[in-house]
C-alpha cells in the first residue's frame, strides 16, 4: 500500500536528507529493529543525495505491506549511462559541489545495495528508477 | 572512555548539547572522516558508543550521524555550526562539540588513549 509520496527538487541542498529522516521516523513507528531502521535510513539517504546531486529531480514513494517496507526513487533524468560502472565502489561523476557536501566518492550505490534486502535499478536518459525493499521483520 | 574525558583530551567545547548526561556516557569508537559516504559505509554495531569526528561542519554531517544513530559529533579546527544547523541539530537531539585541534592531532591523541576505529563496510 502506498503510504507517502515525496517531491524532490534537484540541487536543493538545504533540504538534503529531510525525506530520509522522515522515512526513518516512519520505520521506527512500524517497530522495525534498530539495525533494519539504520539500513533503511542509510540506503535512503545515499539514494536521496544521488537524486539531488545527479538527477533533475523526481519523487520518492514509500509503500508498506505486511512483510515489506518498499521505497522507490524515481527521477526524470539524465539517467545512468553505464549501471555496471556506476555500481563499482569509487566510480563517480560527482562535481566539486557534491564533494564539498561530503559526497561524491562513488560509494553510494554499492552501499545502498549492501544495506537493502532487494535492490532493482533501471535507467535510461528519461530517468532512473531505484527500487529498494526491506523485510519488516528480521528472519532468524 | 567517558565522553567528558575524551573531550578534555582534545580541549573540545560544546556547540549544542541535547542530552545533559551525554558526557558521562562511555564512548569507545570513532568514525573519523570528511567523507559522509565513508561514515555511512561503516558497520556501526554500537552507535551509542560512537563519535563522528569530522571537519565537515554542515547539515550533511548532522544528517549522516542521524541516519547512523550516532548522537555525538566533534568538529575539528574550531569549526562551528550556523544558526540553521544548530536548529537542525536540536531537532535531531544531536550533541555537537568543537575542538581547536586539526583532525590529525585530535585523532592521534584519541588513538593513543585507546579509542577504536569504526569498521568499514564497503570495499
Ligand atoms: N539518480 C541518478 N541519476 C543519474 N546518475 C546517477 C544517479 N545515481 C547515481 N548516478 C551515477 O552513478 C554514479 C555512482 O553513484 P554513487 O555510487 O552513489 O557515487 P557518487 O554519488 O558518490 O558519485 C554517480 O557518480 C552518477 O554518475
Ligand atoms: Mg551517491
Amino acid at each position: 500500500m502506498l503510504i507517502k509520496t515525496y517531491e524532490l527538487t534537484a540541487d536543493d541542498f538545504t533540504q538534503a536528507g529531510s525525506i530520509s529522516s522522515d522515512i526513518r521516523k516512519i520505520a521506527k513507528g512500524y517497530g522495525m529493529s534498530q539495525e533494519t531502521i539504520r539500513r533503511v535510513a542509510v540506503a535512503c539517504y545515499e539514494a536521496e543525495i544521488n537524486m539531488i546531486i545527479h538527477s533533475h529531480g523526481g519523487q520518492i514513494e514509500l509503500s508498506i505491506d505486511d512483510e515489506w517496507f518498499n521505497i522507490a526513487f524515481k527521477d526524470v533524468g539524465p539517467g545512468i549511462e553505464n549501471i555496471e560502472l556506476a555500481m563499482k565502489p569509487g566510480w563517480s561523476t560527482a562535481d566539486v559541489v557534491a564533494q564539498n557536501m561530503g559526497f561524491g566518492a562513488g560509494l553510494g550505490l554499492p552501499n545502498i545495495k549492501k544495506n537493502s534486502d532487494t535492490f532493482n535499478l533501471f535507467s535510461d536518459p528519461n530517468g532512473t528508477l531505484l527500487q529498494l525493499g526491506f523485510k519488516r521483520k528480521d528472519t532468524l | 572512555m567517558k565522553l567528558q574525558a575524551m573531550l578534555g583530551l582534545i580541549n573540545a567545547t560544546p556547540i549544542t548539547v541535547d542530552d545533559p548526561y551525554i558526557v558521562y556516557r562511555e564512548h569507545y569508537y570513532v568514525s573519523c572522516t570528511d567523507l559522509m559516504s565513508d561514515a555511512l559505509a561503516m558497520i556501526c554495531t554500537n552507535p551509542a558508543q560512537t563519535v563522528l569526528l569530522t571537519g565537515l561542519a554542515n547539515g550533511q554531517a548532522l544528517r549522516t550521524a542521524e541516519m547512523m544513530d550516532i548522537n555525538v559529533i566533534i568538529l575539528c579546527r574550531n569549526k562551528t555550526l550556523g544558526v540553521e544547523n544548530i536548529e537542525l541539530a536540536t531537532s535531531m537531539e544531536m550533541n555537537v562539540f568543537t575542538t581547536p585541534l586539526p583532525m590529525f592531532d585530535a585523532v592521534g591523541i584519541l588513538y593513543k588513549e585507546g579509542l577504536k576505529t569504526a569498521t568499514r563496510h564497503v570495499d
